[in-house]
């Protein structure tokens, strides 16, 4: 610092470059330069992403247009492609995964968060969190390995419970969009389960101590006054759970059946965006392949991005600290 | 007085909150288990040591994968957590509120994009025009997955060093760059340290950003410029192929991939609670 500010004194005929050589010397500026590119980093490289996957499915767009959203088929001999069995397979996953786990994870949040001990919520949340941190590609093993003969076993009783829908007719082979669902439940579930519980621990005490002086009972001020005060924030912590889920790769790819066509039953094999991305995209042959593939990304990367910003706002708009 | 329907649906509902957790808490037990079960009792030295063997041949490893693996993470810390770390010091020190806003929420719609189209993104940026799978795409790809995370977890710490400090270390005459780099940054070490961590251990399970730029080898990969095999590809392509002997493979893989990121998990939360910092 002593160099600065020597410079300072020797008076120089050019005031304005002194003045920036000065403030260089002292690193300040340097420092703001260095981590505003940084920061500056991201933006590019988000808009350099769009730009990528806008440029290189050019191909595909030209020749399919907004049918390729619509089309179901998905023939890469005759050069035909349509997203339509993909988007299916993608949004019928997530909303079974969601339907499995958000009463699983809010319940288990509501106990963590209001009913057990603070020394036990911490361990079993350490625990959960841990369950987060597991790949995915895990879970598409268990998921053939086990989950996928533990259905198949379990298929009379599924059908004797649910077989009179329509959604749990037809031949079972284990691999199905209903055992996608069933895998990606147990990957969203501690997603839900950690965000709600800090939403719900971040609601004041005030609001449960009224509620239980007017005579409530435990579960009546949960679920009447702390569950509605807490409900944005618990709504951001599904929506980022099925971003999370939309996307998910390995797991689904590994137990879906990988059959691009649109079978009304769930116990049916079906496809999904992500897993035919990863399954076909070394060995697509020609632009025109490749193009459907990369503006299948495009697809996903637009239906996740407004996902996510649905979250956060509704995140943001809970508690201030936004969580992820 | 309350009514026995009242209390008896307070106790139902409360109990139902308490199988719930036990159900999901006792996923991870159950994963845990069958994983120990199935792939660490046959896990042997050779899968650490020799390359996999031919198709059709008992036995062999993954020491390529493994070897792979690090590479890979090696080349995406040195991309992610610089350029993430010095973001993160702007958004806490220097950031402004509505340009710091627009960062902010590119980094999470960023940390938001699904993997597989992270993967893409490298793809079309090095793979086409190299014409070639390499180390260097796979880590590029792992290495733009680690920016956000980088960038919210140092922000996060940062920000969790009091004022007073701060305003201590300046009120000495240290300029706001010297008050950073001796004050700041030192202050939240443990935090910052941890973030890396929990980074890192996120990206090594990554499979689908690597399928089609680090792609997968049977053998070594030396340098940056050709396909290398890793990990989690590695349990990918193993647990769906037709071979019991791959199968059982690709528990281990699987076992040895679990207790690494579950290890660095754990180690990252202790060095955290150690310090006392209760900060998430």
């Amino acid at each position: 610092m002593a160099a600065s500010s020597t410079t300072a004194f020797n008076a120089r005929p050019s005031g304005r470059v002194s003045a920036f050589w000065r403030r260089l010397r002292s690193g300040d500026d340097i420092a703001y330069v260095i981590t505003l590119t940084c920061a500056l980093t991201i933006l590019a490289i988000t808009a350099l992403l769009v730009f990528e996957l806008y440029r290189n499915s050019a191909v595909s767009r030209e020749k399919f247009g907004w049918s390729f959203l619509f089309s179901s088929t998905w023939d890469p001999v005759a050069g035909q492609f349509g997203a339509l069995p993909f988007i299916y397979g993608t949004v019928v996953t997530s909303a079974l995964a969601l339907l499995i786990g958000i009463p699983l994870g809010v319940f288990a949040a509501i106990f963590l968060a209001e009913l057990a001990p603070a020394r036990i919520s911490n361990a079993l949340t350490f625990l959960i969190e841990l369950l987060a941190a597991v790949p995915s590609v895990i879970f598409g093993v268990l998921g053939i390995f086990v989950l996928v003969p533990m259905l198949t076993a379990a298929e009379p009783a599924i059908r004797a419970v649910l077989g009179w829908t329509p959604l749990f007719s037809g031949p079972f082979y284990g691999v199905s969009i209903f055992s996608a669902g069933v895998v990606l439940s147990v990957m969203i579930i501690p997603f839900i389960i950690s965000i709600s519980r800090e939403v719900i621990m971040a609601v004041p005490p005030e609001q449960r101590e009224g509620a239980l002086a007017l005579g409530a009972t435990r579960w009546e001020t949960t679920w009447d006054v702390v569950i509605p005060f807490a409900k944005k924030g618990i709504m951001g912590s599904i929506f980022l759970a099925l971003a999370r889920s939309l996307g998910e790769t390995m797991a689904v790819t590994m137990v879906i059946g990988n059959d691009p066509a649109i079978h009304g039953s769930l116990l049916a094999p079906g496809y999904s965006i992500a897993a035919v991305i990863a399954n076909e995209f070394t060995e697509a042959t020609g632009d025109l392949y490749l193009g459907a593939l990369i503006e299948l990304g495009l697809v996903l990367f637009g239906l996740t991005i407004v996902i996510n910003g649905l979250a956060r706002v509704l995140v943001l708009s809970t508690a201030r600290k936004g969580a992820g | 007085m309350l009514s026995v329907r009242r209390k008896a649906v307070n106790a139902v509902m409360l109990g139902l909150t308490g199988i719930c957790t036990l159900l999901a808490v006792g996923t991870l037990l159950f994963i845990l288990g069958y994983l120990f079960v199935h792939g660490g009792t046959s896990l042997t030295l050779n899968f650490f040591t020799k390359l996999p063997a031919p198709v059709g041949e008992l036995g062999g490893g993954m020491a390529n994968a493994l070897l792979g693996s690090a590479k890979l993470l090696l080349l995406a810390t040195c991309i992610g957590v610089p350029i993430g770390f010095l973001g993160g010091v702007y958004l806490a020190e220097f950031g402004g509120s509505s340009f710091s806003f627009v960062v902010r929420y590119t980094t999470d719609l960023l940390n938001g994009v699904p993997s597989i189209v992270i993967g893409i993104f490298a793809y079309t940026l090095i793979v086409l025009p190299q014409k070639h799978f390499s180390t260097l795409a796979g880590g590029i790809a792992l290495g733009v997955m680690m920016i956000p995370i980088a960038i919210r977890s140092s922000e996060d710490f940062l920000r969790a060093v009091p004022v007073s400090l701060r305003e201590g270390a300046m009120a000495l005459g240290a300029s706001k760059t010297k008050t950073i780099f001796t004050v700041v940054i030192p202050a939240a070490k443990a935090g910052l340290i941890t973030g890396i961590m929990l980074n890192i251990a996120r990206v090594a399970g990554e499979t689908a950003p690597l399928i089609f730029t680090a792609f997968g080898n049977r053998f070594w990969s030396p340098g940056w410029e050709q396909p290398t095999a890793a990990l989690p590809v590695m349990i990918w392509q193993y647990a769906i192929s037709p071979y019991a002997d791959w199968k059982q493979q690709a528990w281990s893989a699987g076992f040895v991939l679990l207790m690494l990121v579950l290890m660095i998990n754990v180690l990252a939360r202790l060095i955290l609670s150690k310090r006392g910092h209760v900060v998430r």
